[in-house]
């Protein structure tokens, strides 16, 4: 084709240039500069044709986004079949995640399983045990919401201290998608709850398609308020990594209870107390104890730019401090941000009110004055939790939680732009 | 706060979410599930002990199948080859820096590790053992945390003969009390703290991954 721009410089060397460059910016505002080439010459997408309709029947993002991707971390995990990767929330806006970039987290690997060879059971205490197809599913009357998910371990890293150099490898546990799908209540009313009796302390076991069969006891009471079996998100088909062609969607609670590839759920009267809410998932605290059933995720927040991996390339002046927040306990309320280390804080504009167990996006516009910042945000919610400090967590749980870190989050902003992952006194 | 947390404690019950199902409208979509279907896939087991399986199996034969089928990810002795988890070991250190949670210092109930291993194991062919298999190197994992002889016939029927140390060693999520003091209308808005100095960086650890 007629562009045939690739060298995509590397984002250090990038932001070394743009430094350099800078002072040239700055003093071509005041002398007469050259005239913008870009401008004054006429370009070669100004004068030839681009791509036809047929080129692209489902569009990826344009090359120049190529660094916007998931990523991994190849030392946590012994291998990439039962791992993580996270979500580039430094990149993003908004509030929605795309399918393509969002986190996964599987712990035999994503699997494929058509629509044709799709089964969901309901057994256990109902009267009447079902099977259905993936056409069942899509004639039962259907919900749209929007919700985040977020992995119990994001932010664990964190714990002992400073460790990853950016919000996607510190926060990009984290995804929020707009799923159409069913109630679990009406399949469960489906099948019929009459013999489970008195439903206070009954549950519902929920399983996965694939080899590592992840299993999860979710309270009936739970079950009945907002769970959905959801199959599409954000309009499309869920994609294969995140449970194609069906998966749980838990709002407000830990990622690792939405299951994917969705086949079976078993209501029972006790927690089956499975490995991933027993072994894992489960909170040591400083005296050896833990804490299980560890559901809700709490509120918390974390500045997505400037960050490490998104530092100010543009010198002093007007500057958007941009980042997101949310709540497994309602909504978000409103985010505080300081710019020095929490000494004082002021509002952000939240760039729509919060929204039940989703992300909201928040903005606040500075005008910076080129000196360094310690850059924090602080999440408030509509049950009136403040999000706390690491301090004030690990007073209360120690160092070897691994999960549920919700801290304030500090990164420290150099005076050349550059940003990094701290902790503060 | 959460509803359901006053469930856990035993107090109010939002009992009108619960009350309605009775009058539930139904569609009539689905067909009712044959009970070898319900065989095939409900495999799970309880902590007290339903679903579990006829069959049996004990240390010295599971030592063979675990070295077979487990060994290249949890070592011979389930001590662990690198980053694959450890089962065996960590006694009494759960209250250390760095605890290591295995089946032996960590897993409160034996039952999650007969379903797990039934379920989930071997990693790449899950599914593919007998539940004689199953018994037998569920017991050679406690045998390598010192929790039986080797000679010990795990099966349903002895099953709760085996103690597990940190059976003990939960509690329900507590954080509405424990943390209550992070439910405050009032933040500190100004004046929080007199000074503000970095206490660890990120950069000196340098274990991010490129993005190149």
């Amino acid at each position: 084709m007629t562009m045939s721009f690739k060298g995509k410089p590397s984002r250090r060397a990038f932001l070394k240039g743009a430094v350099a460059a800078g002072g040239t910016l700055a003093s071509a505002s005041v002398a007469k500069a050259e005239a913008d080439p870009l401008i004054t010459e006429v370009q070669d997408w100004a004068s030839y044709t681009g791509d036809g309709v047929d080129a692209t029947p489902y569009g990826l993002p344009i090359e120049y986004e190529a660094d916007v991707v998931r990523r991994n971390v190849e030392w946590l995990t012994a291998d990439t079949i039962s791992s993580i990767n996270f979500t580039p929330i430094h990149a993003l806006d908004g509030t929605i995640t795309p399918q393509g970039c969002a986190f996964e987290r599987h712990h035999s690997g994503a699997i494929e399983l058509r629509k044709e060879d799709y089964r969901l059971m309901i057994n256990g205490l109902v009267d009447t045990p079902l099977i259905f197809t993936y056409e069942d599913l899509e004639r039962f009357p259907r919900e749209n919401h929007v919700y985040f998910c977020e992995c119990a371990a994001n932010t664990g890293m964190e714990w002992a201290g400073a460790q990853l150099n950016g919000a996607q490898f510190t926060h990009g546990m984290i995804h929020n998608m707009e799923y159409s799908g069913v109630s679990l209540r009406t399949l469960l009313e489906e099948a019929g709850l009459d013999v489970a009796g008195d439903l206070k302390d009954k549950w519902v076991y929920v399983e996965g398609a694939d080899a590592s069969s992840n299993g999860r006891s979710i309270p009936m009471e739970k079950a009945l308020d907002d769970v959905l079996v959801a199959f599409k998100a954000n309009g499309e088909a869920l994609r294969m990594e995140h449970g194609y062609p069906v998966r749980l969607v838990v709002p407000g609670w830990e990622g690792n209870m939405w299951v994917k590839w969705l086949r079976r759920i078993e209501v029972t009267d006790q927690a089956i107390e499975s490995r991933e809410e027993t072994s894992k998932y489960t909170d040591t605290l400083e005296d050896g104890t833990s804490r299980k059933w560890t559901w809700v995720m709490d509120a918390k927040s974390v500045v997505t730019s400037p960050s490490p991996q998104s530092p100010i390339k543009h010198g002093k002046g007007p500057l958007v401090v941009t980042g997101l927040a949310w709540s497994g306990r309602g909504s978000i309320t409103g985010v505080d941000v300081s710019l020095d280390g929490g000494m004082t804080w002021q509002e952000a504009r939240l760039a729509a009110p919060g929204t039940d167990k989703a992300l909201t996006r928040f903005y606040l516009d500075i005008n910076w004055n080129g000196e360094e910042m310690f850059l924090q945000s602080r999440a408030r919610d509509s049950s009136g939790y403040v999000q706390p400090t690491k301090a004030q967590l690990r007073d209360v749980r120690g160092l070897n939680s691994i999960y549920h870190n919700n801290c304030i989050q500090t990164w420290w902003v150099k005076s050349n732009g550059e940003a990094e992952n701290v902790e503060v006194s | 706060m959460s509803k359901f947390l006053n469930l856990v404690a035993g107090t109010a019950l939002a009992s009108t979410l619960i009350a309605a199902p009775a009058l539930a409208e139904k569609y009539g979509l689905g067909r009712p599930a044959l009970e070898e279907e319900v065989a095939a896939w409900d495999l799970d087991v309880a902590p007290d002990g339903t679903g579990l399986p006829e069959g049996s199996g004990n240390a010295y034969d599971g030592e063979e199948i675990f070295a077979d089928y487990c060994g290249v990810c949890h070592g011979d002795f389930a001590e662990g080859v690198d980053n694959w988890p450890k089962l065996a070991g960590g006694a009494d250190t759960l209250d250390h820096d760095d605890p290591l949670k295995t089946v032996g210092s960590y897993w409160p109930y034996l039952s999650t590790t007969f379903d797990y291993v039934r379920r989930s194991m071997p990693f790449g062919s899950a599914q593919t053992l007998s539940n004689d298999e199953v018994y037998a190197i569920v017991a050679y994992i406690l045998f390598s945390n010192d929790l039986i002889d080797d000679e010990f016939e795990l099966s349903k029927e002895t099953f709760f003969d085996v103690e597990m140390p940190n059976a003990e060693g939960f509690i329900l999520d507590d954080r509405t009390t424990s943390e209550a003091h992070f439910w405050t209308d009032t933040p500190c808005m100004e004046g929080c703290k007199d000074k503000v100095e970095i206490t660890m960086r990120a950069a000196v650890l340098d274990v991010t991954p490129d993005e190149e």
